[in-house]
């Protein structure tokens, strides 16, 4: 019996093991392969320098300026509602049909194909509203992806934070804003912070929804105001790949490893963070 | 009882609810002013919900309400127009569990409720910090760490700094929920000790679990059971020569 169970238990062991291994695996092999092949071809001029000979050689520098700015764009946009959206929910919507309508549109918001966001934002943004294949319109429709992972990690966030917080904050004569502002946000930042960039660090890397509300094929310049069409990273590399014929390896690696590069610093920053405030957390 | 004692909190018919769950039945109880009235009995027959009446924290529990009076100081707190931040000024809480505010250090825990009611100078700050923590015999262990987090002291600490922050914006009635039931003897001692001294200026009405604890501290104890008030009269008497054969099982430890 004794034997049986120390069998069972490292077959457990190795089981729950490999299982892990295996998520950890694609991580590996992606990073490796694409620095091994894409780190020889950058260098300072790949990065800040425009392409020339039709993509096929120079830079990237409006691909990486384009997703940079749609990144802040979306940024502006997503977080201020995302986060203020989840206060109302979770700190003054009673718990009503209304409020579990809310819910219920933002689980499934985010279970919508990016592709069919693209759509709704080129009908929405780029015709309807009459904004033209733009920064503005492509950060709009990020933005409307981003939301629901932004309004659920905050609302984790402020759950987080134990009532009795709130009971002594109104006990003092505090009211609901007040509570909410000095007590229950300041501790929920780093949980705010960490969803916020995660979903942004997603956003940056998405094709689908840019595909026909700002991202442009060939823009050898920088951007000029919100409703300058631009260059990302994501479409390029799917340009690079499959529509321009001809363009050496070495390029098309390099431009995926800039990309992985910024999401990787994104991601890396929220894991830091978390990290940082978890040191903090004593309830 | 003695008749020169003023009531400060009359409660006529109060009944609560939690949703369709009637939480505490037709209370009528009296609150005197600067003297320790402790709530007994066993765990859920509403003596927290009672004591979250009189600063109306019963109200922001979603689905709860409440039915009655109570008067404080001849004002009926349950009317529309009575707001509840100025009541909760005027009658402040601590709780059972220690909650010093985590983002926030020691000085910036008592200044909290102050600093709600609007922009004060720091030598005034300063000094109602200083005297709220003395008067709840913190000063000298912490006056050197006030700028460390709250949470850096230990359980006890943290709980006389919550009475020090709930002295802080001046209130009249203090309510107390279990506040040793997380705590050490020592600790325990400390609170009971300051409990005598707060008196003093204050109104106090402690809810415990702990029937010694309601010996020693309280002037006035009231017996709830099952959301009704069993037995109310001075201390001596509910533990000596209660009129209630209920009252008489739970003090002789028969139940609860």
């Amino acid at each position: 019996m004794r034997e049986n169970t120390k069998v069972i238990e490292k077959l457990a062991f190795a089981i729950l093991g490999l299982a892990t291994l295996i998520i950890i695996a694609p991580v590996g092999i992606i990073l490796f392969i694409v620095l091994w092949h894409g780190l020889p071809g950058l260098s300072f001029e790949f990065i800040f320098s425009m392409p020339r000979e039709g993509m096929r050689a120079g830079g990237i520098f409006p691909a990486i300026v384009g997703t940079l700015v749609l990144t802040v764009g979306t940024a502006a946009f997503s977080i201020p509602v995302g986060i203020l959206a989840a206060i109302y929910l979770n700190e003054y919507a009673g718990r009503n049909w209304l409020t579990r309508l809310f819910e219920i549109s933002i689980i499934n918001l985010a279970g919508i194909p990016s592709i069919v966001y693209g759509l709704f934002g080129l009908g929405l943004f780029v015709t309807f509203f009459g904004f033209g294949a733009s920064i503005l319109a492509g950060s709009l429709t990020l933005s409307i992806m981003t939301l629901p992972v932004i309004i659920t990690a905050t609302r984790e966030a402020l759950s987080a934070v134990p009532m009795a917080f709130r009971e002594v904050s109104f006990s003092l004569g505090a009211s609901r804003w007040q509570t909410v502002s000095r007590v229950v946000l300041p501790n929920a930042i780093p949980g705010i912070l960490t969803g916020t960039i995660l979903g942004l660090s997603r956003a940056a890397g998405e094709t689908a929804p840019i595909l026909f509300t700002v991202a442009a094929f060939y823009l050898p310049r920088l951007p000029q105001s919100p409703f300058d069409q631009a260059m990302a990273l994501p479409y390029h590399i799917y340009v690079l790949s499959t529509q321009v014929p001809n363009v050496s390896l070495r390029t098309q690696y390099s431009t995926v490893l800039v990309l992985v590069l910024m999401v990787f610093i994104l991601n890396i920053a929220a894991a830091y963070i978390r990290a940082k405030f978890r040191r903090r957390k004593t309830w | 009882m003695t008749n020169e004692v003023k009531i400060k909190i009359k409660t006529t018919d109060l009944n609560a609810w939690f949703c369709d769950k009637q939480a505490l039945f037709n209370i009528n109880m009296d609150i005197y002013e600067k003297k320790v009235t402790a709530i007994i009995g066993p765990s859920g027959c509403g003596k927290s919900t009672f004591i979250r009446n009189l600063n109306r924290m019963h109200e922001t529990v979603q689905g709860a309400r409440a039915e009655g009076s109570v008067l404080l100081d001849g004002r009926d707190i349950f009317e529309k127009k009575f707001d509840a931040v100025t009541l909760r000024r005027e009658v402040g809480m601590v709780f059972q569990k220690a909650t010093p505010f985590p983002t926030m250090t020691v000085y910036d825990n008592v200044a909290a409720g102050i600093k709600l009611y609007g922009r004060i100078g720091k030598e005034k700050l300063d000094e109602i910090v200083e005297k709220s923590l003395k008067q709840s015999a913190l000063w000298n262990e912490v006056k050197d760490v006030l700028h460390k987090p709250g949470t850096s002291l230990s359980g006890g600490q943290q709980q006389r700094l919550c009475i020090a922050r709930a002295l802080a914006v001046n209130p009249k009635i203090l309510l107390l929920d279990e506040p040793c039931s997380a705590l050490d003897p020592i600790s325990t001692g400390k609170i009971e000790e300051l409990i005598h001294e707060l008196k003093e200026d204050y109104t106090i009405v402690i809810v415990t679990h702990n029937m010694q604890q309601a010996a020693r501290v309280a002037d006035y104890t009231a017996f709830f059971l099952l959301g009704a008030l069993i037995e109310f009269d001075v201390t001596s008497k509910i533990f000596t020569n209660p009129s209630d054969k209920r009252t008489e099982d739970y003090v002789t430890g028969r139940f609860g």
